[in-house]
C-alpha cells in the first residue's frame, strides 16, 4: 500500500509517497536525505536512530512513517540555532556557534570516537533533559514523589542507557552531559559537580 | 516485511470492527514490539489498525478511588503520573525499570501487556518454535534455557513473559477492560495471560478483534507499601532474569494482607498465591519471608541452564519483603541509588 505523508522535519514541511512498510528512519535517510539519524541495529536496541517526535525522544527504526503524518520530527541535524529551524529545541541564546548546547558540550568534552552513535546520543540527551525538567522520575530516583529531579551521574547514566556506544565513549559522554545540563533558575540546578572523571 | 494496509482508527468501536472483520489484521500501539516482529517475519499482518491515537490516553481516579489507566497511555507518562508515583510505587518502579527512555515514550499500556516473549528461538524464524509455528517443536527445550521458565511451563513451550509493568499490575489486583465485536467485558489481569499448555501460540485469552481499552487498579491498603525489584544482567536496559512485585498491609508487625507477583519465571506474569497464603496473618519476619518463598518455589521445575533462578527468586523475594517492612518501604535495598549489588542478588 502506497501512502502520501506530510510531516515537518527539522522545521521544514516535507512530503513523500512511500510504501506503508517504510519506517521513519528509512524515510528520513533514503527518501528525504536526512542522514543524521543512524541505523545501528534496526530493532530498537541501540538508540542510534533516536529523533524527537513532537518533542519526545523516540526510536525512528520502530516507527512506521504512515503513523507520522502531521508529526514534527527533529533530528540532530535540526538542533541548534544554525539550522534556524526547530522552535522547540533550538538554543535560544544562539551563543553557541550555531550549535545546540548539547552538541557544543559533546565537542568540548570529546563525547565521541567514531561518531556513529552521536546524533542519537544528542537527540536523546535533549529529550532526556526535557523529561527531567518536567519532573519525570527514573529507575534510580530515590523519592518517587519528589518532582525536583537532581541529575547526578547515576541519574544521567540511567536516563541515557538506551543509547549504546560501540566505541565505549561513555566517560566523555557523561562529562558532556554534566556540562550540558540546563541550569534552571528555580533552584533545580544540580549540585556542583566535578567536570572530570566518570 | 509482508505488505500491509494501514488504517488509523478514530474510535475504539471502529478499531474493533476493522480488526474483527479481517483474520490477518492486527492492532498497532506504539509499535515497539509489533514493528520489530514484522521486520523479523515473526508477525505478518495484512492490515495494521493504528490504535495509538484513540481517545484512551487518560489516567483517572474513579468514584471508588480506583485508578483507571487508558490503553494508549505511554509507559513514560504513566510512570510520571502523580497518583502512580504516590499511591502505586510498585507500578512506577516497574515501568521505570523497563526498556529505555525512548521506548517508554512510545510504548502503550495495552501494548506492554500484550508484548510477546523474547525467547531467542521465537524471534528467529529459521528455528522450530511451537509458539511461532504450532507443531514444529520447541527449540528451547534441550537448547539455550538460561532465560526460560521455572514455573508453569509445558512440554510444548518454556518461554517467559517479558513485561515488568504487568508483574506490578498483577500484584496490585489490576483488571483489564476489553471491547470486542460482541461488546465489553472486564477480566482480572490474573486471567488475561495463559500458561502454555498445548497451545503456546496463544499468549492470552483474548479473541481476534478484542481491543484492550483500559486497566483498572482498585484502591487497596497494601498498594502504598509496595515495590518492584528487577534482577538483570546489566544495571539498566535489560530484560528481567527474575523480578518481584510485592505489597504488604501491615498491622503492628503482622501481615494483614499481601500480594506477591513474579516476573521472568513463567509464560505469564506469575501471581505467587502460595507465598501470599503463608504471609497472610503471619508475623512479618525473616523466617516468614523465607517460608513464603519456599512455599512458592516447591513447584519450580528448572531446565538446566535456568536453575539459578530458583535461589535468585528466593533471595530477591525475601529481600523485597524485608525492605517493605522498613520505615521507608519504597527504598528497599542498600546501593539503591547507583550500581552495586546486595549480598542476596548473586
Ligand atoms: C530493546 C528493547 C528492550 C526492552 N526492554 C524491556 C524491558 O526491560 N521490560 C519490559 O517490560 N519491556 C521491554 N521492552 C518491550 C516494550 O516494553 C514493549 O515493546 C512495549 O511495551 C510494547 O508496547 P507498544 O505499545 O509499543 O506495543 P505494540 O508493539 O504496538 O503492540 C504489541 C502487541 O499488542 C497489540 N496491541 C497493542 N495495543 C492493543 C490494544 N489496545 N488492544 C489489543 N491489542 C493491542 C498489538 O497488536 C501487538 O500484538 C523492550 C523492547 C525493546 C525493543
Ligand atoms: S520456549 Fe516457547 S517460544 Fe521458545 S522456542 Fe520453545 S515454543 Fe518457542
Ligand atoms: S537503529 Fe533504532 S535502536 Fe538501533
Ligand atoms: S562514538 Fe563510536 S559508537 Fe559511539
Amino acid at each position: 500500500m502506497n501512502v502520501r505523508i506530510t510531516l515537518r522535519v527539522d522545521g521544514e514541511e516535507r512530503s513523500t509517497t512511500v510504501d506503508s512498510r517504510t519506517t521513519l528512519l528509512d524515510a528520513l535517510r533514503e527518501h528525504l536525505s536526512v542522514t543524521s539519524p543512524k541505523k545501528g541495529c534496526d530493532h530498537g536496541q541501540c538508540g542510534a536512530c533516536t529523533v524527537l517526535i513532537d518533542g519526545r525522544r523516540m526510536l525512528s527504526c520502530l516507527k512506521l512513517l504512515v503513523g507520522c503524518d502531521g508529526s514534527d520530527v527533529v533530528t540532530a541535524n535540526g538542533l541548534g540555532a544554525a539550522s534556524g529551524k526547530s522552535e522547540a529545541v533550538r538554543d535560544p541564546a544562539g551563543e553557541l556557534g550555531g550549535l545546540h548546547a548539547v552538541q557544543r558540550a559533546f565537542l568540548d568534552h570529546d563525547g565521541f570516537q567514531c561518531g556513529y552513535c552521536t546524533p542519537g546520543q544528542i537527540c536523546s540527551a535533549v529529550g532526556m533533559f526535557e523529561e527531567a525538567a518536567a519532573g519525570q522520575p527514573s529507575h534510580v530516583t530515590t523519592d518517587l514523589a519528589d518532582e525536583r529531579i537532581v541529575l547526578d551521574d547515576a541519574e544521567l547514566r540511567e536516563r541515557m542507557s538506551g543509547n549504546l556506544c560501540r566505541c565505549g565513549a561513555y566517560v566523555n559522554i557523561l562529562a558532556a552531559l554534566r556540562a550540558a545540563q540546563p541550569r534552571s533558575p528555580a533552584g533545580r540546578a544540580p549540585s556542583e559537580l566535578p567536570e572530570d572523571g566518570a | 516485511m509482508i505488505p500491509f494496509d494501514y488504517q488509523r482508527a478514530a474510535a475504539p468501536a471502529d478499531a474493533v470492527a476493522a480488526v474483527a472483520g479481517r483474520p490477518g489484521a492486527a492492532f498497532l500501539g506504539g509499535g515497539t514490539n509489533l514493528v520489530d516482529h514484522m521486520k523479523l517475519g515473526v508477525a505478518g499482518p495484512d492490515l495494521v489498525v493504528d490504535v495509538s491515537e484513540l481517545p484512551l490516553n487518560h489516567v483517572l481516579e474513579t468514584d471508588t478511588g480506583a485508578l483507571r489507566i487508558g490503553a494508549t497511555v505511554r509507559n513514560s507518562d504513566l510512570a510520571a503520573h502523580p497518583l502512580v508515583r504516590r499511591r502505586y510505587p510498585a507500578l512506577c518502579r516497574a515501568l521505570l525499570s523497563g526498556a529505555s527512555g525512548q521506548l517508554r515514550n512510545a510504548a502503550t499500556t495495552a501494548g506492554n501487556l500484550l508484548q510477546r516473549t523474547r525467547c531467542p528461538y521465537f524471534q528467529d524464524t529459521s528455528t522450530p518454535c511451537n509458539k511461532r509455528e504450532p507443531g514444529t517443536g520447541c527449540s528451547a527445550i534441550g537448547g539455550h534455557t538460561r532465560e526460560q521458565a521455572i514455573l508453569g511451563a509445558s512440554a510444548h513451550c518454556i518461554a517467559v513473559h517479558p513485561s515488568d509493568m504487568a508483574v506490578a499490575m498483577l500484584a496490585l489486583d489490576a483488571s483489564v477492560g476489553v471491547l470486542g465485536p460482541y461488546g465489553e467485558r472486564t477480566l482480572p489481569l490474573d486471567a488475561l495471560h495463559r500458561l502454555p499448555g498445548d497451545a503456546p501460540e496463544q499468549d492470552t485469552v483474548l479473541r481476534h478483534g478484542e481491543l484492550i481499552t483500559d486497566v483498572e487498579l482498585p484502591a487497596r491498603r497494601f498498594a502504598a507499601r509496595s515495590t518492584y525489584r528487577k534482577v538483570r544482567d546489566r544495571a539498566s536496559y535489560a530484560f528481567a532474569l527474575v523480578s518481584v512485585a510485592a505489597a504488604l498491609d501491615l498491622d503492628d508487625g503482622v501481615v494483614r494482607d499481601a500480594r506477591v507477583a513474579l516476573g521472568g519465571v513463567a509464560h505469564a506474569p506469575w501471581r505467587a498465591t502460595r507465598a501470599e497464603e503463608v504471609l497472610r496473618g503471619a508475623v512479618a519476619s525473616e523466617g516468614t519471608f523465607r517460608q513464603a518463598a519456599d512455599a512458592e518455589l516447591t513447584a519450580a521445575r528448572p531446565y538446566g541452564g535456568n536453575a539459578y533462578k530458583v535461589p535468585m527468586v528466593r533471595n530477591t523475594l525475601v529481600a523485597v519483603l524485608r525492605g517493605l517492612t522498613a520505615e521507608r518501604p519504597d527504598r528497599p535495598y542498600p546501593g539503591w541509588h547507583g550500581p552495586g549489588l546486595e549480598e542476596e542478588s548473586g
